[in-house]
């Protein structure tokens, strides 16, 4: 195990933190600002990465595809809390998950109604495919590091967003007291629907990066969704701060987890049954992370007293 | 004459009646919504293309989607055995759901064909006769990749798939056949989309070949991502992974891989010329692994039908263990166990035009059977 190996890895585990960190983001906000579980989050993954490989498919430019993914995704998640979601503001947990799940599957069905039931075409495009050298000798894909760039640009945007502009200021409002910012005179639906449309469009874009080197089929956002919750479990609900520090912890556990645990079990165990216990040890890693972030502070690294 | 009259009335309507009693039910669980439908709408495509072709008005299928969740199938099942009364049941993808289906509904007495999964233990100890395997025992194909990579010289295999039954079957039938060391073996996350710490360990582990059990999606983001990432040993994989439905979502990723497969489209024989241009013509793509494993599964059991009624098990059961139809992948029979004799063909993944398919460049396997045949005791 050399260290440009391990380095490698980290480089692996930040880049899908900071992938989680795009899904993370829209999920907490939501939850946070709306008191909204929004299970529907990962359908605006998918649809995200259909519209990019679409558009990519017609007009083979890669950069019309991400613009594509956020304004679909931002259309989708807008047209859905108009439509549906502003309903739930008031009912309870409980409803909240029965009518987003009820979205999931008619998101599924209805793009494997549209697209087909086989997965689509995206790629890498060729400005940006292929590894590229480092310093210490690591060869690594460029578009992973692009990856990585790209999220940590939207990270410092979100930053400033919330911190620094009107918009910011009423969403941190919202979260404090919505009542009380509704009786100054903010448009609070206004302000919602803004903010889902915002949280969609990361999702559709995470979508549409990682589509380029995933598959990019029916179902693909709930397993990222899953994950997208344990981060913002782990980081706090409502903090964004807390779902880019949850990310690429629960990236890098992830990672490290399922290169080096098998390898440790390795160590006084056969190989057949240390691969094998690894595996399945390294796959529970991020819940068991998650458990002891709650046993130490119940609500996330910077989650609020309530 | 009005009593006589009366009586030839009563026979013709009881002659209907043992004529409609005569109609074979069939009923068909599988997948046809969420991440695997790809999957099963070929099959079910593949089925009802033959079915259709026989023109046969007795045979009736009943087609339900078991969304990829065992507790759905096994209430598919029941309601198709308990009301539906069907004789034969088909159409399962994923080994967990067969396992939660087959034991159930041959124990009834209902005849089962699987046109896909093929879990070894109801090959081995928990096979029944009442059960057909009409695509391969899970382990086959990889055992031919293992037989492949040996014979082109390959000695240090890094190997890997998902951590559930048919992967472990999978590296065990590999390794069955494959001769050289092991630079590793890997069990991934079923479902697992990012493959970058596998790929560097493959980078940094010295082997010179690279086999991989990764159906459906997973195969698709580990193909891109291992073209990205610029190792370029050779892999060599199962057909899953690179079958007509998923080619198109890899791309140039796939160009040049070797894997193996029972079917290809290219197969010359006069059904498999008749089945490739039919599907194309009548569902305006290029037919599937599965959807040939589909159309199999149908001529299979009209060709039973021919031969003997559904309602006379063991006559029944004789002219399905005969298979008398014209397979598509050409010879064909089944062993001891009821799973396929076959060959294992080797292929290569080209560019047709526009089109990414496969072409058979060896055969991998000459009328291979099973590894479970002899724990099988009908």
């Amino acid at each position: 195990m050399s260290i440009i190996l391990i380095l490698e890895q980290v480089l692996n585990g930040l880049q899908f933190g900071v992938m989680l960190f795009l899904m993370a983001a829209g999920l907490t906000l939501v939850f946070g600002v709306m008191g909204l579980i929004n299970l529907a989050h990962g359908a605006l993954y998918m649809v995200g990465a259909f519209a990019a490989a679409a558009v990519a498919g017609l007009t083979g430019s890669f950069l019309l595809a991400l613009v594509a993914s956020l304004a679909a995704a931002a259309a989708a998640g807008a047209i859905v809390e108009v439509a549906v979601i502003r309903r739930l503001y008031d009912r309870d947990h409980l409803d909240q998950v029965l009518a987003t799940f009820a979205l999931i599957l008619i998101f599924s069905e209805g793009t494997r109604w549209i697209f087909g039931s086989f997965p689509l075409f995206l790629d890498v495009p060729d400005y940006l495919s292929g590894p590229v050298s480092l310093p210490g000798g690591i060869e690594y894909p460029l578009y992973r590091l692009t990856i990585i760039a790209i999220g940590l640009v939207v990270a410092a945007a979100l930053f400033w967003l919330i911190a620094r502009t009107r918009i910011g200021i009423q969403i941190r409002a919202g979260e404090a007291d919505r009542e009380m910012i509704a009786a100054l005179g903010v448009d609070i639906s206004r302000l919602y629907t803004l903010v889902f449309a915002l949280g969609a469009a990361l999702a559709g874009l995470a979508g549409a990066l990682v589509g380029a080197i995933q598959s990019v089929q029916v179902g693909m956002g709930e397993p990222v969704l899953i994950l997208a919750f344990v981060v913002i479990v782990i980081g706090g609900i409502g903090s964004i701060k807390g779902a880019l520090v949850g990310a690429v912890l629960v990236g890098l556990t992830d990672t490290l987890g399922k290169v080096f645990l098998p390898q440790l079990f390795g160590l006084f165990m056969e190989p057949a049954s240390a691969t094998s216990v690894g595996a399945s040890l390294a796959s529970m890693l991020i819940y068991i992370l998650m458990a002891l972030v709650l046993l130490v502070r119940p609500s996330g690294l910077y989650g609020g007293s309530n | 004459m009005k009593a006589i009259k009366t009586l030839a009335l009563a026979t013709a309507v009881s002659a209907l009646a043992v004529a409609a009693q005569a109609d074979t039910k069939i009923g068909m669980i599988t997948t046809l919504s969420g991440g695997g439908a790809g999957l099963g709408v070929d099959v079910r495509d593949g089925f009802m293309m033959a079915i259709e072709k026989a023109g046969r008005s007795d045979v009736e299928v009943v087609i339900e989607d078991d969304q990829r969740k065992p507790e759905t199938a096994v209430q598919l099942a029941d309601q198709m055995i308990q009301s539906e009364k069907v004789d034969i049941m088909t159409g399962i993808i994923w080994s967990n759901l067969a396992m939660a289906v087959v034991p159930a509904a041959t124990a009834q007495g209902v005849f089962y064909l699987s046109p896909n999964a093929g879990p070894s233990a109801l090959a081995g100890k928990r096979c029944h006769e009442n059960y057909f395997n009409v695509a391969w025992q899970n382990d086959n194909l990889h055992e031919a990749a293992g037989a492949y990579a040996s014979d082109t010289g390959y000695k240090n295999s890094f190997i890997l798939a998902p951590n559930y039954p048919a992967g472990k079957d999978a590296l065990t039938g590999y390794k069955r056949m494959y001769k050289g060391d092991l630079a590793g073996e890997i069990y991934t996350k079923l479902g697992q989309t990012d493959y970058a710490a596998e790929i560097a360990q493959i980078r940094a582990s010295g082997a010179d070949s690279v086999f991989f059990f990764l159906p459906g999606g997973m195969g698709i983001s580990f193909l891109k991502q291992y073209a990205d990432s610029g190792v370029d040993l050779p892999v060599v994989g199962p057909a899953f992974s690179f079958d007509q439905g998923i080619l198109q979502a890899v791309g140039e990723a796939a160009l040049g891989v070797k894997n193996t497969s029972q079917w290809n489209k290219d197969l010359d024989n006069a059904a498999n010329a008749e089945f490739v241009a039919g599907f194309q013509e009548k569902y305006g793509r290029l037919p599937s692994l599965y959807a040939s494993q589909g159309y199999d599964t149908a001529n299979l059991i009209l060709s039973a039908l021919e031969k003997a009624d559904v309602s006379d098990k063991d006559a029944f059961r004789a002219a399905l263990e005969a298979a008398d139809f014209a397979s598509v992948r050409g010879e064909f029979k089944f062993g001891p166990n009821h799973h396929p004799i076959q060959n294992i063909y080797v292929r290569e993944v080209i560019k047709e035009g526009d089109v990414f398919t496969n072409k058979i460049i060896a055969t991998g396997l000459e009328m291979r059977g099973d590894a479970y045949a002899a724990e099988c005791k009908m």
